[in-house]
């Protein structure tokens, strides 16, 4: 009995995240609170639903639970975890890349005054642009000469 | 006939329900990278899904899917980030 409240608590709270982040993603007016809402949100929620699914699994492998036998119970608390460590190294990693990837595209934060990071993470791609203009007018000399 | 648990068509539903609300970004999405953290979203409310609909059928065939279904759309979005960012790769 208790131990189904604390399942249900845990999907509550994993549903409750998730859902947060649909309102959040419609509602804030910009690319990077989009994707504080939209990331953060859904890690935290999934952390919290795949929790509860390690849980009915580790009960399930004490004594069968729910239709699942012992030998299914550890597959299915394993199997979880890795999908829960799956989850939590690849989201924030992806969300770095949108919002890199957004800044440099040239989309700006609304309602920003000054953009600090402005230029500063461009640097990589200018270097390799002068890098190839001196090659192709070192070329160019040669070819000259 | 599917049977499913209340509790985790529940569950369901308001995974659906966010999924939804992250696909009406998806299409009203001004810029590209707002499409782009949609479907992020998206990826991720897909493989937390599977983990419940493989808890609820009794199938733990699903969770793989799920892993192999979060490698993937990872790489998916470090690369569609990649050609946001313009340049060469």
């Amino acid at each position: 009995m208790i131990f189904e409240i604390i399942i249900y608590i845990l999907l509550a709270i994993g549903v409750f995240f998730n859902v947060l982040a649909g309102v959040g993603l419609l509602r804030f007016p910009d690319v990077y609170t989009r994707l504080h809402a939209g990331t953060k949100c859904t890690t935290f929620g999934s952390i919290f639903i795949c929790g509860s699914v390690i849980l009915i699994g580790l009960r399930a492998w004490y004594s069968p639970y729910m239709g699942f036998t012992g030998a299914e119970g550890s597959e299915l608390a394993i199997h979880t975890a890795i999908a829960l460590i799956a989850i939590l190294l690849t989201n924030p990693t992806g969300a770095h890349a949108i919002a890199r990837a957004a800044h440099r595209s040239g989309v700006k934060p609304v309602g920003a005054v000054v953009d600090e990071l402005d230029g500063k993470t461009e640097k990589k791609s200018a270097r390799r642009k002068t890098t190839t203009k001196k090659k192709t007018t070192t070329k160019k000399k040669g070819a000259k000469k | 006939m599917i049977e499913l648990a209340n509790e985790y068509l529940v569950v369901l539903l308001a995974l659906l329900l966010c999924m939804v609300m992250a696909f009406i970004r998806v299409i009203k999405g001004p810029t590209a990278p707002d499409r782009v953290v949609g479907l992020d979203t998206i990826n991720t409310i897909v493989i937390v899904g599977m983990v419940i609909f493989g808890a609820a059928l009794n199938e733990v065939i699903y969770i793989d899917v799920a892993i192999v279904y979060a490698l993937l759309s990872f790489v998916t979005t470090l690369f569609i980030a990649k050609y946001l960012e313009g340049g060469d790769f």
